[in-house]
Parts: C-alpha cells; structure tokens; sequence
C-alpha cells in the first residue's frame, strides 16, 4: 500500500489527542496541508490556528508547552524549520521544552510548488541545535510509530515529511525500536544507509544490484539525532563501501550525521548521494527528483562506479 | 503595601541592578533601571507570585520579553525573597544569574528570553493554556519599545487580540531609547498606543514610574473583559542615576568604580 506519510501523521495525533488532555496542536494555516485537521475534529478547543505567522507558532507552542502542554507544532518543513528557526532555537530548545515540531513537505519532492518550497536543509538546521532529536519517517506506519514515540519522550523534537504518497516498507506487525538503525537486508561489502523516501528508492536499487552480482545490505535511519552510535559502527566496520542517501542536501543531514560519528574511526569509505547542494525547481515530484538524482537508478550507478 | 514601602523596594532594586552591573563589568543598567518601577510594582502589589507557589506554573507569571533587563528581574527576585543565588555572580561562569534569563536555573523566572520579540509570543502560549485550563491566572510580559521593532511582537499581539486573551498583560516599558539612538531615529515604532488599539487591546498609558499611575493601568487591565490589554508605559531610561537618565550609552555599559560610588550615593540619598 502507498500512503502519504502527513496522512499517517493525522490520523495518529487525532488517536494521541483523544487519549491525552494535555496535547495541544498549532497549525498556521496549512491544517488541510499538514493533516493536522484530524486531531481538531477530535478536539477543536486544543487547535490552534496561529495563521500564517510560523515564528509566533513557535513562540506560543513554547509558552503552552511551559504551562504542561504536550505541544505539536505543524507547516511546511521550509517555514517550519526555515522562518521560525531562530524562536525554535531560542524559546524550544535553549529552555528544553516539550514541542513537538511535524514538519510536511519537505524535500524535492513537494514538487510543482518549486525550490522556494523545497526544504533541502531542514535535516541540517534541525540536527544542529543542542537538545532538539530529529527524525524522518519512511512509510506511514513508522511514521505512526515515531509520532507516538516522540509523543511520550520529554523535550523538543523535529519530525520530517515528505508530501507525496509512499510505499508501505513495513508490515503491519513489525514492531519498531525507533531511535535504532533498522537493517532492512543482509549483504556484503555495501552498505546503503538510507533516510525518508530514499528508503524505497534503496530498496529498488538493492534489486537492481542483486541482479547484476552484488547483494547490497540496507537499512533504514529514522533517527538522525540521537543517532544510534552503536549500530551505525557496527554497519560501517563490516562493509568497505557504504553510502549516505538523502533527499537532502549533501551538507548537514544524513551524510553529515553519518561523517561526524564515523570520521575518527575511519572504518570505511563513505558516500554521498543526494541533492547536491543546489537548490531545486518546479515539476513534477517524479521528474524534479529524477533531474536531482534522488532515485533508485542514481544509485545503482554511484554504487557501480565507487565500487569496482 | 503604602507607595513609600514601594518606593523603598524599588530604590533597593535599582541599588542592586547597578552593584550586579558593576560586579560584572557587564550588563544593562539603562533598561533595567527604566522597568525598576514596573517590576517592583508587578511583584509586590499586582501579581500573585510568592515563596509559597513560585515552584509551579499554576500562578501568576511574569515574561520579561526584553530579556537583557535580567538585573532589574533579579533584583526583584531577590527583594521579594526568591532568589538565593549571590548577585554579584551575574553573568560569571557557573552562575545561575545568565546575562539572559534561563527558565531552567531559576524558580521564578518564567521563560528564558533575551533574543527580543520571542517573550511576548511565549506569554501568548501562556495565556492560552490558562485559557484552555480555564484558570483565571493572568500572564505580564514587558516588552520593550525598541523590541517591538521586531516583527515577532506584532505576530504575538494579532494571535493574542485573536483568542481574546484578556488574561494577557503586555507592558511596554517606553524609554525611547534603542542602542543605535532614539526609537524615533532608529527606526520609529511609535505611536504604541495607536498600533495596539488597532491590533484589537485595551490599551491603558501610564507614568511608569509613578505607583499611583501604575496601579491605575493595572486595575483597569484585570477589570477589561474579552480582550487582552496593553499598557503603555512612559519611562525613562537610566531612572534613578541622574547620570545615566535619558543616555542610549547606558543601555549595555557597565559604571566604573567612581560612576558606581556616584551612582550607590545618589540611590542612598534617595532612601532618605
């Protein structure tokens, strides 16, 4: 089944809302975007519409969230993360406060709308912030998982979504461990470290890999902060080649998480595939993510052509 | 509590911002001494915030929006008994007393701030979960002139006009002077009066230095219902130390051994 991942959002944080009294929702304006409609037909005296003014939705989710509210704060990641960083950063997270910030569309993949509203960088000023945990979902029952999950930690947290319909990973009775890397298939020699939709485009490419010889192992980063040290070294110590996969920049997000754990212990070779810090454009998802080289066939050929 | 004790509190609060100033080499006496009235009259007479109930948010709170004026809300932490911290650490290493006030290390600081325009919209926040608990708490939060500048405070007041936030206080401490100058000069955010009550507040203007004045503004604000209320406060900047009254070179410098004896005798003979 293929499922647009802010749709799984909704429907989970209207479940959390009827559960807990205590949650509060802001949106700014983008509730029928976001999905955050959901929880206010559950509970419409704890939605919020801020308008469209991100930064005072920052501001007001830390002031509710100072008062005992479980807050989750929704736009799109360019505006969410983008235009109210700074109040994220000096309101949220400075005073460590527990602000949930669900982030959709983010990535090349908001398509038509264009590079103004293409998030590329949110992963990295998210990431970069002391006491924010950043996450990216890839299927929409992992993305119920992390909602729930962030739902019951304490402190700030940032959760990435694309905007477009993806392809069910996981299974209905898979249980998550999130906040740990998930091997998703066993090879040898390769490793694919994969985040968010790249996660489906890695599952093409290993086919296509098996296919020509080489059985590629996979996994499935959900959690870019805190990364899971422990497993990233176990991946990176048992394969020569591994590779960083995004719909990202190449700065700052998974690559970058992946490079600052395993730099000093020089393990491996590790590559880069993602959007190669240039901004995108308008068309279709598809096409604008194909141009950008956020797809399985990319990563055939930069697997190919490293690893000889 | 009669308007001489007040006065006495408040001479003692501007003794202390300037020896904090002072110890540290750093800091800002300029605004702090501007809202030494204010604050002095929020936290003996207005606001219901004391030893007994500081440790929890289900009470009155304070925002101090223009977060650089953290000598004047320690200062009056300290006269009304809830500070322990030594105040000659502010802003040293180790000390709970931040150059900008840190929500984490003290009880009765509300909300970290200092970056300006963010307090006001986290008082928004405040205000709306008091709303939505339906406790009859009320939110202060001083900002200040050369704050509202920034965007972030117009966005706060839209929201808080919107949801009908009458629980909501916004003092403007109005000194009219930025670091760069006058407000006017600088970048000219007056008539406060004028914006607020267009932005949907009750707005009440005020001596802000006058406890009289002040009680006034205050009564009225707790008395409007169905909107919140802003009260625009005419001060001056540097009040107290005749030699820093009205100069934009007091907002961020600290008095040196000689300006600090002249500036502790003029506060003493105040006391007199």
């Amino acid at each position: 089944m293929a499922e647009e991942l802010r749709n799984a959002y909704g429907k989970t944080l209207a479940e959390l809302v009827r559960e807990n009294p205590d949650i509060v929702v802001l949106d700014a304006d983008l509730s029928k975007s976001t999905k955050t409609f959901e929880a206010k037909k559950v509970a419409p005296e704890r939605h919020f519409n801020a308008g469209i003014a991100e930064a005072n939705m920052m501001g007001m989710a830390a002031g509710l969230a100072a008062s005992g509210k479980t807050v989750f704060a929704s736009s799109f990641a360019i505006f969410a993360a983008g235009r109210a960083f700074e109040i994220i950063r000096n309101s949220i997270c400075y005073p460590h406060l527990n602000v949930k910030i669900c982030a959709s569309h983010a990535g090349l993949s908001v398509g038509e709308d264009g590079a103004s509203h293409q998030a590329i960088e949110d992963i990295a000023i998210m990431r970069v912030l002391p006491n924010m945990q950043v996450y990216v979902p890839c299927d929409a029952k992992e993305t119920k998982a992390i909602i729930k999950h962030v739902a019951a930690i304490k402190g700030p947290c940032y959760v990435r979504m694309g905007r477009g319909k993806v392809d069910d990973v996981y299974d209905d009775n898979h249980e998550f461990h999130i906040g740990k890397v998930d091997v998703l298939k066993k090879g040898s020699k390769v490793c694919l470290f994969a985040t968010g939709m790249m996660v489906q485009e890695a599952l093409k490419a290993r086919d296509i890999l098996k296919e020509k010889g080489l059985e590629v192992t996979l996994c499935n980063i959900s959690c870019l902060k805190p990364l899971d040290f422990e497993g990233v070294y176990n991946l990176a110590s048992s394969h020569e080649y591994c590779f960083a996969l995004e719909e990202h920049n190449i700065i700052g997000g998974l690559y970058g998480a992946l490079s600052e754990a395993l730099a000093p212990y020089a393990l491996t070779k590790l590559f880069p595939i993602g959007v190669n810090d240039t901004f995108g454009e308008s068309g279709k998802a598809k096409d604008v993510l194909i141009k950008y080289g956020i797809f399985a066939e990319r990563i055939v050929k930069e697997v190919e052509d490293k690893v000889k | 509590m009669d308007n001489k004790e007040l006065k006495r509190r408040a001479n003692n609060i501007r003794k202390n911002i300037i020896t904090m100033i002072y110890a540290a080499q750093s800091g800002h006496p300029g605004g702090s001494l501007s809202a030494a009235d204010i604050l002095t009259y929020l936290y003996f007479v207005e606001a219901d915030i004391n030893k007994d109930n500081v440790a929890t948010y289900k009470r009155d709170r304070f925002v101090l929006s223009k977060g650089h004026s953290s000598p004047a809300l320690y200062a009056v932490l300290k006269e009304k008994g809830l500070l322990e911290e030594d105040i000659r650490t502010f802003r040293q290493i180790n000390s709970k007393l931040q150059g900008h006030p840190n929500m984490n290390y003290l009880e009765g600081v509300d909300m970290s701030t200092g970056s300006l325009g963010q307090g006001i919209s986290t008082a928004v926040g405040m205000a709306l979960a008091n709303k939505l608990d339906g406790n009859a708490y009320r939110i202060y939060v001083l900002v200040g002139d050369g704050e509202s500048e920034e965007g972030l405070v117009w966005e706060a007041m839209m929201a808080a006009a919107h949801y009908k936030l009458d629980n909501l206080c916004i003092i403007f401490d109005v000194n009219h002077l930025q670091i760069d100058g006058r407000v006017e000069e600088v970048m000219n955010p007056l008539p406060l009066d004028a914006k607020a009550k267009a932005f949907g507040f009750n707005v009440e203007s005020c001596d802000g230095h006058d406890f009289e004045d002040l009680a006034k503004a205050f009564k009225k604000a707790r008395e409007t219902k169905g909107l919140p209320t802003a009260i625009i406060a005419n001060t001056i900047k540097g009040k107290g130390v005749s030699f820093m009254e009205n100069e934009a070179s007091w907002h961020g410098s600290a008095p040196n051994e000689e300006q600090y004896h002249k500036a502790m005798a003029e506060l003493d003979g105040r006391d007199e």
